[in-house]
């Protein structure tokens, strides 16, 4: 087996007991990027030359004998999505505005994944600032599914799921704000995890909506997630809505035997608007469960009708505003004008992309006087309100279980006419961003066509751990999470 | 109508920057003077990624003012976005507080000229950061952002001032007494304090108030009472030449004595304001609460009664004593090592008068605390006269130096030495025989004559008292 084709804790394991040199590793990374990367185009910005010189220092302090805990990943390459700010590295959200922005700091999150002796290989693509689930927005061109070239990889975090499924970064940090991990991991057939809100600093990840937005790990399996997981995660005194918690070992919850675990269903609401085919996986998937002793329960989001617009009213309501401070002033791509105000919207209007004006538009308008009860105050209220209807429904079971998307990939410019109703396949995804429960998306299936499909468990806040149990057993007996894709030449 | 019916209207708003060591939302300093950005990071820049986090001491700087100014305390608070797009504000929002400020319904008594005090009403008080700052240049503007996230106050009053008289005493007073919590510096020179001032006019005893006007850019007291008189003639101009008062922001304009139409409102400023998902409610406990009221520093009404009653200064001494907090602080520390009576009479008739001739702050007083009670001490053990302590502190205003040196170099020392004072003593009685007879006859003053005569033959030197006792002695022996 290649390097490049191990998991993240293979790849650990393989360099931590000096079978495989950190530099190995590396390189093997380094070519199959070169290889396919034409094909996919996951990455923007690839700093190899760091990474090659990271590998060294690596295998240096290995033959040394440095320290080693179960939190490194000494010589492990990823990748970060490209809201994820990097000392030094060109940092772009995927936006013109920023396509020369090199950021004075480092996030949180890169921080300890560089603590950890982990290697970054380059900062991959996604929709601009994080906006859409096909990762058609982008400002440096499409990222294409691997499974089949002519299909988008899902968004926001599409590089990531990219990138990590075709065996270009063993594993990858993306964020997700309505789904952005999850429905590219559906997508590609990977297993993310959006955390807890608050468990993952938001330090340094290029704000979309702030109440909302949380970094996830994207990755072959659930044992690399619970890995990565426990690199990241922690209290970071620089956000202030990071959780005053010590994060338990997540690899500690990979543990085999769930028998009686609650999986809740709602067969009612997910109904409307779903592929037939993903319908069939998600009632095989339950069969599964079943099979392994987990006890099926019914539940009934009443309110999950609601989700969509709330989260698109708040999600625009706060872009809107964290997206006003690129107005060519100070960094970023600034356009000339007369006088300040059309510098200002110059820069913006040049700078932005399509998808991105729309939120801005819609979030400004929404908060703007006279409509900020109808709209932003009253989405925060049925916010409430569909916590608590989760909540509820959740004290029923350990586990949802539920499609991550309404269908598998679609064609890249399928949706292009009706975002409309790409906002609405993210049904299933918003509850959990909403509510700021975790939920993780794992590979349960394809399509006749050679698909992936991924399927969502959502747990309440800080039950990680039901969640990873739960993937881990299902991991035990699938073997979906397995399969590759095979690169096709020439599309 | 006519001028004298109408009643001006004054509401003042007043932003204050809190004397905090960082910044409101980032550790960086908050010092003054510092070269062009070089007290920022990624955070008050406004870096993409970048997160506020609240310090805490600034909460607990405007929960001093708070207490000072009587109000009441938001066990509840919360940070809010107020969105507008500028060059000087990074983030293309400022971090305020909308509906739930800190505190609330405050108020201030001030003396009016008659004696009787009148009692001006603070409506709220919130915490935000201050924003960059901008220098327009022929060909460009530059950008400076040391400035921005440096913690601010926002006060805003009740339109309960009637003139420019009641505007200006607030004004003082309210500055005082932030002070004297420590929580600013309240240097109006250096913008740590800054009043803008909403004022419109009416008939005479109206219940309705009229269209109010903002104007900013007030630098100083005496710019605060022109602008006052100004903007109300201006506005009973308009109004009596039968317009309509517009309701805009203005700039005052001290060179020219003027209000000036900053850029015209056609659309008012719709900032909406929406919670900060950034950050998290403030909440304050009843023990928070307690333990700042309890630190809290003497405030200059208490410190007013403590200088009458116990140190028995007059009124008007104690009162000026306490108008600026630089004044109180030399003022306490001198006293721990001289009488009150003689610093305070020092400092009021001497220093101020001096500090006059140089249009001097009184900041910028050279003359220590310590170096004032020396020099009254001096006096006090009689080793110069009352008269050379003024001489000697005239230097010492000047060259900073100590009281004995002062006085040394000017060969103030007063004589005392009874034999050395006698033998003056006796060759003047000697050159004056006509002043002895005088004196033998029942002139009383011609003792005065002599003593002044030594006085001068001693050039100043001698022991007064000593000079008299002696005087009268040998003359009663003749």
């Amino acid at each position: 087996m290649q390097p490049y084709e191990m998991t993240a804790y293979e790849l650990k394991e393989a360099i931590v007991n000096k079978e495989l040199s950190a530099t190995e590793a590396v390189s093997s990374f380094i070519d199959r990027i070169e290889s396919v990367d034409g094909k996919i185009n996951a990455y923007i910005t690839t700093c190899f030359e760091e990474a090659m010189n990271n590998a060294v220092l690596q295998d240096k302090l290995i033959a040394e004998g440095s320290n080693m805990n179960n939190n490194y990943l000494p010589g492990v390459p990823y990748s970060l999505k490209d809201n994820i700010v990097t000392k030094d590295i060109r940092t772009t959200a995927s936006s013109k505005i920023l396509s020369n922005f090199i950021p004075p700091y480092s996030a949180h999150v890169y921080e300890k994944l560089k603590d950890s002796g982990a290697i970054l290989l380059g900062k991959v693509d996604m929709d601009e600032f994080a906006m859409g689930s096909t990762c058609e927005n982008s400002s440096f061109g499409t990222v294409r599914n691997p499974f089949d070239t002519t299909r988008v990889p899902g968004g926001s975090s599409g590089g990531s799921a990219a990138a990590v499924s075709a065996g270009m970064s063993s594993f990858s940090l993306g964020s997700d704000t309505g789904g952005s991990v999850r429905t590219p991991a559906s997508y590609c057939n990977l297993t993310a995890l959006k955390p807890t809100y608050g468990t993952v600093s938001r330090y340094g990840l290029i704000a979309y909506a702030s109440s909302l937005d949380q970094i996830g790990p994207v990755c072959r399996d659930i044992r690399d997630v619970a890995m990565v997981m426990n690199v990241i995660s922690g209290n970071d005194k620089r956000d202030t809505t990071s959780l005053q918690i010590t994060p338990p070992d997540y690899t500690s919850f990979l543990t085999e035997g769930i028998k009686g675990m609650k999986v809740g269903v709602d067969l009612k609401s997910v109904e409307s608007g779903l592929d037939s085919e993903v319908k069939e996986i998600y009632l095989k998937t339950i069969q599964t469960f079943r099979d392994m002793g987990c006890e099926i329960v019914e539940v009934d989001f009443s309110m999950i009708k609601y989700a969509v617009p709330v989260y698109y009213l708040v999600a625009c309501c706060e872009a809107s505003s964290n997206l006003a401070r690129f107005d060519g002033v100070r960094y970023g791509v600034r356009e000339s004008g007369n006088d300040i105000t059309s510098l200002i919207t110059n820069s913006r209007t040049k700078g932005f992309g399509e998808e991105v004006k729309r939120r801005i538009l819609l979030g400004t308008y929404a908060l703007s006087a006279g409509y900020y009860d109808k709209y932003y105050n009253q989405a925060l209220k049925v916010r409430r309100l569909i916590m608590e209807d989760f909540r509820n429904q959740l004290d029923k079971c350990d586990v949802f279980l539920c499609p991550t998307t309404t269908d598998a990939a679609y064609r890249i410019g399928e949706k292009n006419d009706d975002p409309m109703s790409l906002y609405l396949s993210d049904i299933f995804t918003v509850t959990a961003n909403l509510t700021g429960y975790p939920a993780a998306s794992f590979p349960a299936g394809f399509t006749k066509g050679g698909l992936p499909v991924g399927m969502q468990l959502t747990s309440k806040s800080l039950r990680e751990d039901n969640i990873i149990k739960a993937v881990y057993n299902y991991q035990c007996v699938t073997e979906y999470h397995k399969v590759r894709p095979e690169i096709k030449e020439g599309v | 109508m006519s001028y004298k019916e109408f009643e001006t209207v004054i509401g003042l708003e007043i932003h204050c920057e809190l004397a905090t060591k960082s910044k409101i939302f980032c550790s960086c300093p908050t010092t003054f003077g510092a070269e062009e950005n070089e007290n920022v990071c990624p955070v008050c820049l406004g870096l993409p990624g970048t997160l506020p986090v609240l310090n805490s001491k600034v909460v607990e700087f405007a929960v001093r003012v708070g207490l000072a100014l009587n109000c009441e305390i938001s066990r509840r608070s919360k940070m809010d976005r107020k969105n507008y797009f500028y060059p000087d504000l990074p983030k293309a929002y400022q971090i305020s507080q909308y509906d739930e400020p800190l505190c609330k319904n405050g108020y201030l008594d001030i003396d009016l000229e008659d004696g009787t005090k009148k009692r001006i009403g603070i409506t709220r008080i919130h915490i935000e950061e201050d924003a960059g700052k901008l220098t327009h240049s022929f060909r460009s503007t530059l950008l400076d952002n040391n400035r921005c996230g440096v913690p601010l106050i926002e006060i805003v009053t009740e339109p309960d001032m009637r003139s420019a008289y009641e505007a200006e005493a607030f004004a003082r007073k309210i500055r005082s007494i932030i002070q004297a919590t420590g929580s600013s510096d309240c240097r109006m020179q250096e913008g740590s304090i800054r009043f803008d001032v909403n004022l419109s006019v009416m008939p005479k005893g109206s219940e309705v108030f009229g269209t109010r006007t903002e104007m900013k850019n007030l630098n100083s007291f005496r710019s605060l009472v022109r602008a006052v008189g100004y903007e109300s003639r201006r506005q009973e101009d308009v109004i009596l030449d039968g317009d309509e008062v517009i309701q805009e922001t203005r700039r005052w304009d001290d060179a020219k004595g003027m209000s000036i139409t900053m850029r015209s409102k056609e659309d008012a400023h719709d900032y909406r304001y929406f919670p900060d998902p950034d950050l998290v409610p403030i909440i304050l406990s009843e023990e928070y609460i307690k333990n700042i009221h309890d630190t809290l520093p003497e405030l200059p009404e208490a410190r007013l009664d403590r200088y009458m009653n116990e140190l028995s200064l007059t009124a008007f001494d104690a009162r000026q004593i306490t108008s600026e907090s630089e004044i109180t602080d030399f003022f306490e520390e001198a006293i721990k090592y001289a009488d009150a009576k003689s610093v305070a009479n020092f400092i009021i008739v001497d220093i101020f008068a001096l500090l006059k001739t140089t249009e001097e702050s009184f900041s910028e007083l050279k003359i220590t605390p310590l170096q004032l009670a020396e020099l009254i001490n001096m006096v006090k053990d009689e080793r110069i006269s009352v008269t050379a302590s003024k001489k000697a502190l005239g230097e010492m205003f000047v060259t900073g130096e100590d009281a004995l040196g002062a006085v040394e170099r000017l060969n103030l020392m007063q004589v005392s030495d009874t034999s050395a004072i006698e033998s003056i003593v006796r060759q003047v009685i000697a050159d004056n025989p006509k002043s002895v007879e005088d004196y033998k006859g029942g002139k009383k003053q011609a003792m005065g004559y002599i003593v002044g005569q030594v006085m001068r033959a001693s050039k100043g030197s001698a022991n007064p008292k000593v000079v008299n006792e002696l005087v009268g002695k040998i003359l009663s022996e003749m």
